[in-house]
């Protein structure tokens, strides 16, 4: 292991990584030495098989956080608020919670939206419940890694039977004076039973800073819970992101999940979902964008435990120039899990010669009596369908745009939320040079 | 305006159109008929220029203008509108937007302003009253998820909003309950006009007891048999393709 991480740290031990319950403090140290156990996955570790992490590996990434304080204007933020400023915002600046543009306004009693340095002070039990419970240091070495080094992030409870009328938002920024720095973000999100929530999780770059964004967010979903959690990745073309995203659902909960992953030279996402009740229902919805040299990899995992679940997921990809996108999807169903409805769908539309998929699902099923489903398609847009288009009168490059955002938009229809589908829809088509 | 001389046409080796004489005069409706494998629906496809087709010889022109010399969005530019047999589901597109994007793409090759999406609302009322819909279907995705019915009604709409010189309906009927029939039918007689041309493809005469032609041809093996007034229909209604085509018709699909 390199040593710069042992002595980065030593000096985070010594200095904010010592700060806390004693159960994180210890958590923090295991989770270090099983990184540096582990060290970087390579080419050989089949779950990073085409992903090569070498360019994250061998820089010489800044652990203690960013080296200057950046100027950012709350105008400069209003294009990745979905016009809703008025939801109860916490924004990150290059991984530090930045108190002046975020908006907390008042919420329902009980419910608890704190940026972590707070929470240490604030709900020093809340952490020591919750952090790196869901999503444990063993889950990969990023998670190790960022479960070590992670020095900020959210932490938000929403206590039984509280219904959130509007998302809560957790955005972060990269600007420029994160060049060289490694982000660590840890959120972790409690919906305790009943209650009814909205989460929206966006990273967004402001400026071409070659960073290195590792965030891991735990997702706990209690008894008859509702949540939707929607992931927005668009750092900058230059940035590295790998993200963790794990979650518990207990019986008859429902979560639903978007994820879209349009940034990055490397962007890495591995969502999991563990139903571990009963009559659990588990949305996941995905899209991913690539273009140049992009590598955009997505790895989901459902494991169904229990009786009577159902997992739906439809993951669409479309790739220009030279990207190269990754898609994995496992199911596990238990032998006790019988009743399972499971269906997984992975659609990706290639549109240069140069562009390359490699898509993977793998089922492994333990219960007989169960219905569990896959299909995963490369291809490009079918020619009856140009047919149609130009045939009343839509130039055969204007119809490849639509069609295109066709493919995109019949996922992006799946967010609940109507300010962010909104939001979400312009930011496809204008991507895509398509006008709405 | 419409003159289809000598026309051949293949998909790869396997020619189907095997020199079609046709001409089509403004204000005219005119019936193509033939049994399944005849022709029928790649003569309506290569008008609209389906890239799966070959032309082998002979021309096509409307208005004396060349249409085998354009692209399928040239011609419908240039006013040819096809009626699909199967139109296509596009999830993820708003038969709204879908529709204002053909009209605008019209307009902008004839050289017009494009509509905002508050004028094109008020066009598009008028138009929805005639296939008798309300505002609701704009917003669904097009096609996807429509019945038989409301996939051949939203042809009709197209074609009442692109408002083309030559249309060419490719067995609209097909698969249709007699309500869904009249409700396309009634659509296309109010579209009738001395200064369009519609040129009905269908394998049945059903169709033509509600949008009367002014000529009927009937079509067998990729050529024009016969020509004549509407009551040649109604004796292909009666006595089958058989004495046309010497084969009993089961046997020439």
């Amino acid at each position: 292991m390199n040593e710069t991480y042992v002595d980065a740290f030593e000096r985070f031990a010594g200095n904010g990584g010592g700060r806390g319950p004693a159960g994180l403090v210890a958590r923090r140290r295991e989770a270090f030495e099983r990184f540096a156990k582990a060290g970087f996955p390579t080419a050989k570790d089949e779950e990073w098989r085409f992903t090569p992490v070498a360019p994250i590996a061998r820089s010489p990434w800044r652990l203690e956080g960013r080296a200057s304080a950046p100027q950012v204007q709350r105008q400069d933020l209003a294009p990745y608020r979905f016009g809703a400023a008025e939801w109860c915002t916490l924004v990150f600046v290059d991984g530090q919670f930045d108190p002046a543009l975020s908006h907390r306004p008042a919420l329902p009693a009980g419910v608890i939206v704190e940026p972590f340095a707070e929470a240490l002070e604030g709900s020093p039990a809340l952490i020591e419940r919750a952090f790196a419970r869901a999503a444990r240091p063993d889950s990969t070495p990023f998670a190790a890694l960022n479960a070590a080094f992670a020095r900020d992030g959210a932490i938000v409870l929403v206590p039984a039977g509280v219904a959130l009328t509007e998302p809560i938002h957790l955005l972060h920024v990269t600007t420029d004076a994160a060049s060289g720095t490694a982000v660590q973000l840890r959120t972790v999100l409690l919906i305790e039973r009943g209650a009814h929530a909205q989460f929206v999780e966006s990273y967004a770059g402001l400026g071409p800073a070659v960073s290195f964004h590792n965030v891991v967010t735990e997702v706990v979903v209690g008894e008859g819970a509702w949540v939707e959690h929607i992931r927005i990745q668009r750092e900058h073309e230059a940035a590295y992101h790998i993200g963790l995203t794990e979650v518990e659902q207990a019986r008859d909960s429902h979560y639903r999940s978007f994820t879209l992953a349009a940034g990055g030279a490397i962007a890495r996402h591995d969502l999991r979902a563990r139903l571990s009740g009963e009559n659990v229902e588990t949305l996941l919805y995905g899209l991913y964008l690539g273009r140049g040299d992009q590598l955009v990899d997505n790895h989901t995992t459902i494991f169904h435990d229990q009786p009577n679940c159902r997992s739906w997921e439809v993951y669409k990809g479309i790739l220009e120039g030279s990207s190269h996108a990754v898609f994995n999807g496992k199911v596990f169903v238990k032998p006790e899990a019988q009743k399972t409805d499971a269906k997984q769908t992975n659609r990706n539309l290639l549109l240069s010669e140069g562009a390359r998929v490699d898509t993977k699902p793998q089922l492994e099923i333990f219960a007989d009596d169960v219905k569990c489903t896959h299909g995963a398609t490369v291809g490009r847009i079918d020619e009856s369908a140009f047919f149609y288009l130009q045939s009343r009168g839509i130039p055969r490059a204007q119809a490849q745009r639509v069609l295109t955002y066709a493919f995109a938009a019949e996922v992006v229809n799946e967010v609940a939320s109507a300010p962010v589908r909104n939001a979400l829809d312009r930011l496809i088509a204008a991507r895509l040079g398509v006008e709405v | 305006m419409l003159e289809i001389k000598a026309l051949r046409a293949a998909v790869g080796e396997n020619e189907i159109l095997r020199g079609i004489q046709l001409r089509v005069r403004a204000g005219e409706v005119h019936a193509i008929m033939g049994p399944n494998g005849s022709g029928k629906s790649t003569l309506a496809q290569v008008l609209a220029g389906h890239p799966a087709y070959t032309v082998t010889a002979g021309s096509i022109t409307l208005d004396g203008q060349d249409l085998l010399e354009l692209e399928p969005e040239e011609r419908a530019q240039a006013g040819v509108f096809l009626a699909f047999q199967y139109p296509v589901e596009i999830a993820g597109v708003t038969n709204a937007y879908f529709l204002r994007a053909a009209y605008n793409a019209l307009r902008k090759a004839r050289g017009q302003e494009e509509l905002d999406p508050i004028d094109f609302l008020d066009l598009l009322e008028e138009k929805l009253k005639l296939v008798g819909w309300g505002p609701e279907i704009m917003q669904r995705a097009v096609n996807s998820g429509f019945s038989g019915g409301e996939k051949k009604r939203n042809e009709i709409l197209q074609m009442a909003i692109l408002e083309p010189k030559l249309a060419i309906l490719d067995e609209t009927d097909s698969g249709l309950d007699i309500d869904a029939l009249r409700i396309v039918a009634d659509g296309v007689n109010a579209l009738r006009r001395p200064d369009r041309a519609i040129i009905v493809v269908t394998h049945y005469q059903r169709l033509l007891n509600f949008i009367v032609p002014d000529f009927v041809h009937v079509l067998v093996d990729g050529q024009i048999v016969k020509s004549g007034g509407k009551e040649l229909a109604l004796e292909l209604e009666a006595r089958g393709y058989e004495w046309l085509t010497g084969v009993p018709e089961e046997a020439s699909a």
